[in-house]
């Protein structure tokens, strides 16, 4: 077995130093009902790295890849391009097979990425400071309600019907089970939801999401105020980073906590995971922040250096109290969220998002253009949502088995509201072409 | 025992340790040899640098409803050689698996197969969209299904919900489980007690008191194990669910791990198994067999997804009869030959808990683990589990004359020491530890688990050649006779000092903290990059 480096002779040796006649006889805790005499059954042995490599052929060749097809999917996941440098980058040893930096002597490389990154994400969102990553938006999301819970010392979240539905479904369920109060809103397909006179004196938080799940650019600066003088907090979602490259950051609007999915800059779609969920608040509240958090200091020699931080909130010191459960977050997404972004720099990265804003702005005007569809936007960013004249599920079926990913019908995500049945989501980014926008057109016009 | 290397090999110095403690002669740029001495971004940038090259956008009126950006953001330009030079700097100045023995006990740093990482790449994998129609996704539900069908059989258990992002997301969405099979009983306000031992994961109690349990710890015998009796004393018509790790914490199987579950499910409770050290296991032994209701699976560990640096990692949760109807949206079901992703708004007759995650899951863990499991198949694993084993007892029994076992008899996959062999030598397990990173070792989980003074915690893993393990034990024997000495303390006070970095001091981050870099950072003392710029 190719990763098992110990021999029958090595191991007959070990045993002679521990003095035991078998291996089973280290396992003899383990009560002789449990022990299996043989291996597990119903498996297959060990295979050859041709093989395991041939297995995983055949299940991608089950699937339609989104670089052999005209693609327009979003909905809280974007298909952008990744340079080389990224993945290159993050598949060094030094770094893919290290762990968290409990011994920072040894781990300045991941401390420092960290520190840029928390660096990098509070800029992008306008904020003070930002932590060393989360597992993803959507969980948090969550985080932030709970965080805002604990600072306001209230029970009740207002959610926004511009939320992405899972990251809905995501705080509702934390809210089942942690016990506060999720007051969702309906959905907001046509971006004209004011929330401000739902605020009242026992609201923890308010969840709005920029651009919306249906593309809608708002300012949230009112909000933020009504927020303010009722002693809550404004909680504000982006499930699309690279927006924050041309669009007005959350902090600005007066955001206390932001949440992004990060997945857009560095991070593959990969089937929804493993992303990365960046999180950023102002400086007054990171004592109650959730997550790893990465600060500067010096050595013994007073050489500049990075350590693991403000530990006293984490559940290994904490425990009971601590202020989330998480340890492991996304480092290794978070290092090619670092490495993408330092190679657009300020220049590349407003750049890709102007970007996408023009080549959304002409699928728009595109599609729109065709008999009975009607775009909902009057702002967008590189998504935004179109009425259809009939069901939008059986069209983009349709337009699959023209092998064409023709975006996503919103009653994939919102099953219950007959009133979304017709809505598509349609996406743009840097990577659609001239030929994939004409491919989608062309198969609209026989599918409507 | 006796080391016996062979030094011809060129494996081992074996010569007197050098326990001076004096600073190495500096050099003009900081810089020794191959540790180069590394800027941030921040103050390498240059406006007018980029390290890519895209096409100057259409012009377009713009619909960001007057919410376009003004200002800069502040993100500093570099060229691609230039990041490609300061990732790759920064790298140097990690430890990694790839370098060597890595015995972070807990957190079972075993060897990352590249196949994993190249199969998770492929297109038609690593590039599906989660929201694809599923009938363009169906070789990726299959290839859940397949790694799901896996961990079922591994641990005999019925179910499993393969949604959670790790092991402690894993632990919320069984104890969510546990609460959502109380509540369907009309006992969630009554059982409101979760018990763990004191030599539990932090993320145990964490886990139980975010969902309103209230923690109450149950002690340890003098063998490391529960206390049985202490245990039934504690089990009443108030208690919801014991958290058990299983090996435990200390590194030891749960011998009466039968009768504990007996209790607990007569008590009317639910037992909740962390599974973070099912590397000792696999292949085995079923944790069902062994009476669980429910246990996470870290795929970082026991399934070698890569650490990442601190994740990302997946924690599907197996989970018993009793508890399979709570399962969170989404799971895979085949009707047919046609597979289906269980979504909100799909007909079920169970009722599940709720969704832990946006979409399905971590799929690129997935994608890697399941490369892992068919790389060793049913028997390579068993032998996983042996060789783990088998490896610990080893460094175990290398180092009990020289060390201090913290508990009699074989060990699991886990050695457990504590520092009563440091007793007033002036070490501290601390100052041992930061030895070993001299030695060019990273060191084992320290302080961990509480219950052991000073707890020196090693994990080997199965992937060592037993060269290096005897390298390994040799380097801790000759640091441990040091120590004994009592005439190294102020050498073991200033390791490491061959290290990127030396201790860093850790109260001061804390008390002013900076975490983040800002224009008015003064780059520290005697930058050579300034003096070359002056």
């Amino acid at each position: 077995m190719r990763y098992l480096p110990l021999t029958d002779g090595d191991r007959r040796a070990m045993l002679a130093v521990i003095g035991a006649r078998s291996v089973d006889e280290l396992f003899k805790d383990v009560p002789a009902s449990a022990r299996l005499a043989a291996k597990v059954g119903g498996l297959p042995d060990h295979q050859g790295e041709l093989e395991v490599e041939r297995a995983f052929q055949a299940y991608a060749a089950k699937n339609l890849s989104p670089s052999t097809a005209p693609f327009f999917i979003g909905a809280g996941a974007y298909r952008h391009h990744v340079p080389s440098t990224v993945d290159y980058m993050i598949q060094r040893g030094e770094f893919l097979t290290s762990y968290t930096p409990y011994q920072p002597e040894i781990t300045q490389g991941t401390l420092q990425y960290l520190f840029e990154f928390q660096t990098q994400v509070s800029l992008l969102t306008g904020m003070e400071v930002a932590n060393a990553s989360m597992y993803d938006g959507s969980t948090g999301a969550s985080e932030a309600v709970l965080m805002a819970n604990r600072i306001t010392r209230r029970h009740k979240a207002l959610i926004s019907g511009g939320l992405h539905p899972h990251y809905r479904r995501v705080i509702e369920t934390a809210a089942r089970w942690e016990g506060f109060n999720a007051a969702c809103a309906k959905p907001d397909a046509e971006g004209l939801e004011d929330l401000i006179a739902q605020v009242d004196k026992e609201t923890s938080c308010v969840v709005v999401q920029n651009p919306s799940f249906f593309g809608h650019v708002r300012d949230f600066a009112k909000l933020a105020a009504a927020c303010h003088a009722a002693g809550a907090l404004l909680i504000v979602v982006v499930t699309e980073v690279i927006s924050l490259g041309l669009i007005k950051p959350p902090g600005d609007m007066g955001a206390d906590i932001v949440v992004c999915e990060g997945q857009s800059i560095g991070n593959g779609l990969g089937f929804g995971g493993p992303y990365v969920g960046l999180f950023a608040t102002r400086d007054k509240y990171v004592r109650q922040m959730p997550g790893r958090l990465v600060g500067e200091t010096v050595d013994a020699d007073g050489k500049r250096g990075f350590v693991l931080t403000l530990s006293t909130r984490e559940q290994h010191i904490r425990r009971e109290k601590a202020t989330s459960n998480i340890c492991t977050n996304a480092g290794l997404c978070a290092l090619a969220f670092t490495v993408h972004l330092t190679l657009l720099g300020e220049a590349g990265f407003t750049r890709l998002a102007a970007l996408n804003h023009a080549k959304a702005c002409e699928l728009a005007d595109r599609v729109s253009s065709l008999p009975g569809v009607k775009l909902l936007n009057d702002s967008f960013f590189n998504e935004f949502t179109l009425r259809l004249p009939k069901p939008a599920a059986a069209v983009v079926e349709a337009m699959a088995n023209r092998r064409i990913l023709a975006g996503v019908p919103v009653s994939r995500l919102i099953p219950d509201d007959p009133t979304v049945d017709n809505l598509l989501l349609l996406a743009a980014t840097e990577t659609a072409t001239e030929h994939g926008m004409a491919a989608l057109i062309a198969g609209l016009k026989e599918v409507l | 025992m006796v080391q016996s290397l062979d030094r011809s090999q060129g494996r081992i110095g074996g010569g007197a340790a050098d326990t001076t403690a004096g600073p190495a002669p500096a050099t003009f740029t900081g810089n020794r040899a191959l540790q180069i001495e590394e800027s941030l971004i921040f103050e390498m940038g240059q406006p007018g640098r980029c390290g890519v090259d895209l096409p100057e956008p259409p012009k377009v009126k713009d619909r960001l409803n007057g919410l376009r950006r003004s200002g800069d953001i502040g993100l500093p330009g570099l060229s691609e050689p230039q990041v490609v030079q300061h990732y790759t700097r920064l790298s140097q100045k990690n430890y990694a698996i790839d370098m060597g023995v890595y015995p972070l006990g807990s957190c079972t740093m075993k060897h990352n197969p590249r196949i994993n990482e190249k199969v998770a790449r492929l297109a038609g994998i690593g590039d599906l969209h989660p929201l694809q129609p599923v009938s363009t996704v169906q070789g990726a539900l299959e290839l859940i299904d397949r790694l799901a069908h896996w961990l079922k059989t591994l641990t005999g258990m019925p179910a499993v919900a393969m949604s959670p992002a790790a092991g402690a997301h894993g632990e919320m969405c069984g104890m969510m489980a546990i609460a959502a099979a109380l509540e369907a009983r009309g006992e969630r306000a009554q059982r409101k007690v979760v018990l763990a031992p004191e030599s539990a994961h932090g993320t145990n109690p964490a886990t139980a008191a975010a969902l309103g349990f209230t923690v109450k710890p149950i002690p340890a015998n003098d063998r490391g194990r529960v206390d049985l009796g202490a245990l039934k004393a504690a089990l009443g018509s108030d208690v919801a669910a014991i958290m058990l790790t299983n090996p435990n914490t200390c590194g030891l199987f749960e011998s009466e791990i039968v009768e504990i579950s007996q209790a607990v499910h007569e008590a009317g409770a639910f037992f909740y198994c962390d599974g973070a050290n099912f590397n000792a296991i696999v292949g085995k032994v079923r944790p069902g067999d062994l009476g669980v209701d429910c246990m996470h699976i870290n795929l970082h560990k026991t399934f070698s997804t890569p650490h990442g640096g601190g994740g990302p990692g997946a924690g599907p949760v197996v989970l018993s009869a009793a508890l399979a109807p709570y399962a969170p949206y989404p799971w895979i079901v085949k009707d047919g030959e046609t597979w289906r992703i269980a979504e909100e708004g799909t007909k079920a007759d169970s009722q599940p808990l709720g969704r832990l995650k946006a979409f399905h899951g971590q799929m690129g863990m997935f994608t890697r683990a399941l490369a892992y499991i068919m790389s060793h198949g049913a028997d390579g694993l068993k032998q996983v589990a042996e060789d783990a084993v088998l490896s610990a007892n080893y460094v175990m029994a290398s180092l009990k004359d020289v060390m201090s076992p913290a508990f009699e008899g074989p060990c699991m996959h886990e050695a457990l020491f504590d520092d009563g062999f440091l007793k007033d030598t002036g070490v501290s397990t601390l100052d041992f530890a930061k030895a070993m990173i001299d030695e060019g070792y990273h060191p084992m989980t320290m302080y961990f688990p509480l219950v052991v003074h000073g707890a020196m915690l090693i994990e080997p893993t199965e992937s060592q050649a037993k060269e290096d393990l005897d390298l390994f034990i040799a380097a801790l024997r000759s640091l441990a006779e040091r120590a004994s000495s009592g005439t190294a303390a102020e050498a073991f006070k200033a390791a490491p000092r061959f290290a990127p970095r030396r201790r860093l001091d850790e109260t001061l981050a804390a008390r002013k903290p900076v975490l983040r870099w800002r224009p008015s950072n003064n780059p520290p003392e005697g930058d050579p990059m300034k003096q070359a710029a002056d």
